[in-house]
């Protein structure tokens, strides 16, 4: 079920659309924002509440890099890997967070602490290579500065 | 903002990187813009005709000019009502850092700039898309609209007036068709971001049915400038026909990797050499994407070519969005091309088989040449594979995109192809 907070986020973002539906994707990145991922459930309760089919809700919710239908950890390291930074040694940094974490894409650390995801040019090419940890941009990266970036989430 | 400024676009940019507030703003000069077009009594029409007089061409990336595209929105008591003005902060396309700048650094422009395209356009409702990783952009565009609003500079009967305003932020679910114009409505709409059959064209039926104009933020960051200080006075910042500055950016293997305001119709040579500093110590330019990973690449005979819409396909490219990616010598160009492809086959939107079938199979054909697993022929395929993405085979500009860098790089660097699946190996690695 959305509880009341997520509802009255949702019924906020969404009033000056139009239609109902057109609040689906932001219904699903508040609902993520509350709960981590987006369950079956949750794809569910959204497409109940916006009066849209499941199956249509969660066509959506698959279509977007940013909405995750399976569970992450708490923090969530996304490491571009588009060419700027492929040329500037994007190879070097997903090697190094892979051995430090002992995961590789797509995979959540055993202490649901991090989970690591590919994602595309941050836009940040001058300073490649570069990841996000959460919502906070990391470039120039180097191993030492990937450590310690990797020290601020706990 | 005076009319004798040369980068008017970044010169009121704080060099600690912070943000440009309201009060900032205004004092130099900002909201100048809109209060002439309202309260000089300057019609919609008048302001259209403007930046089509300035030449002021998308920087999106395919450098339509705006005063034209403005001026095929539907007017008049009988059309249907809202008309929507849509900025388009996408920027997903591998290689592009401009707009990310503009959002971060001096919000207020983008939103004087909408301010006045949503008069021109006779908008009341405009949206900014902006890409959900874009974290800080978003955070201060939300406290620069939130300042307007209280203002009274956006909402009902702004500065007076009787016009109304309303601006609304909204952030992407992420995806690279998003910035697709028509793909970007349907992502507004809350729906996935398949692109839509044109015609017919946003400018007549767009975001929910109705007219609606979309412009990249670089392009709506010039509106103001061009009100201020007049189409002459754009023109004369180019080098080259097209009109205003240019943020010129590159990355990869150079001294200073970086983001310029520089006249339009610059060249590649010049921002290379003097703003970037040159090639790292050791290393040599092989070719550079002009504008992002969707442009063909261009090799040193070219880099004289003035980097403008107009030029830049004599060169056999496009200016695209104006950040070149170099190629250095130490840096494998059948590497390079896979990374892009793998790129354009995972964003595919999976609408039509071209695209969605054929990238991810030249993708593996690629990387069984980086493999070293490559075979003879298979550089027939590919070419095939991207003959098969050009304009009227596929359903939208994604696929053609992927084609051009993947066809030139074949084309100029042919012989690393060959010597890959000859040698069974990455001569690089
Ligand atoms: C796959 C694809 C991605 C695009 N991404 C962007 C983008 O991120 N930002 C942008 O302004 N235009 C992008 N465009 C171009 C837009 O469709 C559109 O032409 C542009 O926003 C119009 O604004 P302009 O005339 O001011 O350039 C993209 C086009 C395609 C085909
Ligand atoms: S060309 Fe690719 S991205 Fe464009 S509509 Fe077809 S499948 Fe989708
Ligand atoms: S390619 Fe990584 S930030 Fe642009």
């Amino acid at each position: 079920m959305l509880t009341a907070e997520e509802i009255q986020e949702i019924k906020t973002e969404t009033a000056h659309y139009p239609k109902r539906e057109a609040g689906c994707i932001d219904a699903l990145k508040i609902v993520q924002r509350h709960r981590g991922w987006v369950s079956d459930e949750s794809v569910r309760d959204i497409a109940e509440y916006l009066g849209m089919s499941a199956t249509d809700v969660d066509s959506i919710a698959t279509f977007y890099n940013l909405i995750f239908r399976r569970p992450v950890g708490r923090h969530v390291v996304m490491v571009c890997d588009s060419v700027s930074c492929w040329i500037m040694g994007y190879d070097r940094v997903k090697k190094h967070l892979g051995e430090r974490l002992g995961i590789d894409h797509g995979q959540t650390t055993s202490d649901d602490r991090f989970t690591m995801l590919p994602i595309v040019c941050l836009g940040c090419c001058d300073h490649a290579p570069a990841m996000m940890v959460d919502s906070d941009l990391h470039s120039d990266l180097n191993p030492q500065k990937i450590d310690s970036a990797l020290e601020k989430y706990k | 903002m005076k009319g004798n400024s040369e980068k008017p676009l970044t010169e009121r940019m704080h060099t600690d990187g912070s943000v440009v507030d309201l009060q900032t703003y205004e004092q130099a000069g900002g909201y100048q813009a809109i209060r002439k077009v309202l309260h000089a009594g300057m019609t919609p029409m008048a302001v259209t005709e403007e930046v089509k007089a300035a030449n002021l061409r998308g920087r999106g990336g395919a450098g339509f000019q705006t005063g034209v595209k403005w001026s095929f929105v539907p007017r008049g008591k009988d059309v249907p009502n809202p008309t929507y003005l849509v900025v388009n902060g996408d920027e997903m396309e591998p290689g592009t850092f401009k707009d990310r700048l503009l959002m971060e650094r001096d919000p207020h422009q983008l939103i004087e700039g909408a301010m006045v395209a949503a008069f021109a356009i006779e908008a009341d409702i405009a949206y900014i898309f902006l890409r959900g990783e874009y974290t800080l952009a978003a955070e201060r565009l939300a406290r620069a609209i939130a300042e307007a609003y209280e203002h009274h500079y956006l909402g009902k009967n702004i500065f007076g007036a009787g016009c109304n305003l309303e601006l609304y932020l909204h952030l992407s679910g992420g995806r690279y068709i998003c910035g697709d114009e028509t793909g970007l409505l349907n992502a507004l709409e809350g729906k996935r971001a398949n692109p839509r059959a044109k015609p017919p064209f946003p400018v007549v039926v767009g975001l929910f049915g109705k007219p609606t104009v979309v412009n990249n933020v670089e392009t709506i960051c010039c509106v103001p400038h061009i009100i201020n200080n007049g189409a002459e006075w754009f023109h004369g910042l180019s080098k080259t026909n097209d009109g205003g500055t240019k943020l010129y950016g590159v990355s990869g293997k150079v001294k200073r990797p970086g983001l310029w305001e520089l006249p339009m119709g610059t060249t590649a040579r010049e921002i290379i050499e003097e703003h970037a500093g040159g090639m790292r110590d050791g290393l040599k330019l092989r070719g550079l994407l002009p504008g992002g990973s969707s442009t063909p690449f261009i090799v040193e005979q070219h880099l004289d070519t003035p980097m403008d819409f107009t030029e830049m396909p004599k060169a056999g490219s496009r200016l695209g969005t104006g950040t070149m990616i170099v190629l250095d010598d130490h840096t494998c160009a059948v590497g390079m091309a896979w990374n892009m492809t793998r790129f354009f086959a995972r964003e595919s939107c999976g609408f039509c088989t071209p695209c969605w079938s054929g990238l991810g199979w030249a993708e593996r054909i690629l990387r069984s040449i980086e493999d070293g697993k490559g075979k003879p022929g298979d550089l027939d395929k590919l070419a095939f594979q991207a003959k098969m993405w050009s304009p009227g085979n596929t359903f939208c500009a994604l696929a053609p995109g992927a084609a051009d860098p993947l066809e030139t790089s074949m084309k100029y660097f042919r012989e690393d192809f060959e010597r890959h699946i000859r040698e069974h190996r990455c001569p690089w690695s």
